[in-house]
């Protein structure tokens, strides 16, 4: 089960309300083999889509550095859903290859980029099987 | 010497766990090649009829490769592959 901070939580939704209707995304990321999403770094979403996401590679490498040098990994990838429930579509799914994170969804297709009621949802995505997964905040 | 090819985790199959390989090689697909030798099964995962797959970035020395010549990006030895699958979805 994914333990995850209210302070994170709250900028996932803050980002993708500020992205709405585009789909925003990024990672929280945590000591490799920890399972503790510690430090929360928002991406760019190389494709500006209302649609689709995509890490823009230059920052994906700049990341994988930044990790590397502190012995850590991707705990957890978030991104968000503006127009469909917090669930992963197929095109999350042929994509999703960190099988060690969890994937975390955030919908804002009821209140859109304004304070509201938001889905938040969080999945395992292995070999194209998706388990979803409880998630407790830490106040 | 050789060509250091930093591998993902979900790749880390075919390598026996280990994080990087060693290839030898003065482009990409030669690099490829010569780790597929020892690593059966990695090539299919990266590349595809016309080149790259699309799910996956290569960088030679932190250059994305789909800007310095693809699986023709030359290489030589002491260089760093860094093989990072694409974070993307719908």
């Amino acid at each position: 089960m994914l333990k995850i901070d209210r302070s994170h939580v709250d900028a996932m939704i803050a980002h993708a309300r500020a992205d709405h209707p585009d789909e925003a995304c990024g990672v929280i990321v945590g000591p490799a083999g920890s399972d503790d999403p510690v430090r929360l770094i928002q991406m760019i979403n190389a494709d500006r889509s209302p649609t689709f996401f995509r890490f823009d590679p230059s920052e994906q490498l700049k990341l994988y550095r930044e990790m590397d040098d502190a012995d850590e990994e991707i705990i957890v990838i978030y991104h968000s859903h503006t127009a469909t429930e917090a669930y992963p579509s197929r095109t999350d799914i042929s994509y999703a290859a960190e099988p060690q994170a969890h994937y975390f969804l955030v919908s804002t297709a009821e209140s859109g980029a304004d304070e509201g009621p938001v889905e938040l949802r969080s999945f395992r995505i292995v070999d194209g099987v998706v388990t979803e997964e409880d998630f407790e905040i830490r106040e | 010497m050789a060509v250091e090819v930093r591998i993902p985790t979900i790749l880390r199959t075919f390598t026996g766990g280990e994080k990087a390989v060693q290839g030898d090689g003065s482009t990409l697909l030669q690099v490829i090649d010569d780790v597929e030798a020892r690593h059966p099964g990695l090539k299919d995962r990266l590349v595809e009829a016309n080149g790259l797959r699309r799910f996956v970035n290569v960088y030679v020395n932190d250059e994305d490769v789909r800007f310095t010549g693809g699986l023709g990006a030359p290489t030589a030895d002491g260089d760093v592959v860094v093989v990072l699958p694409a974070v993307a979805g719908g």
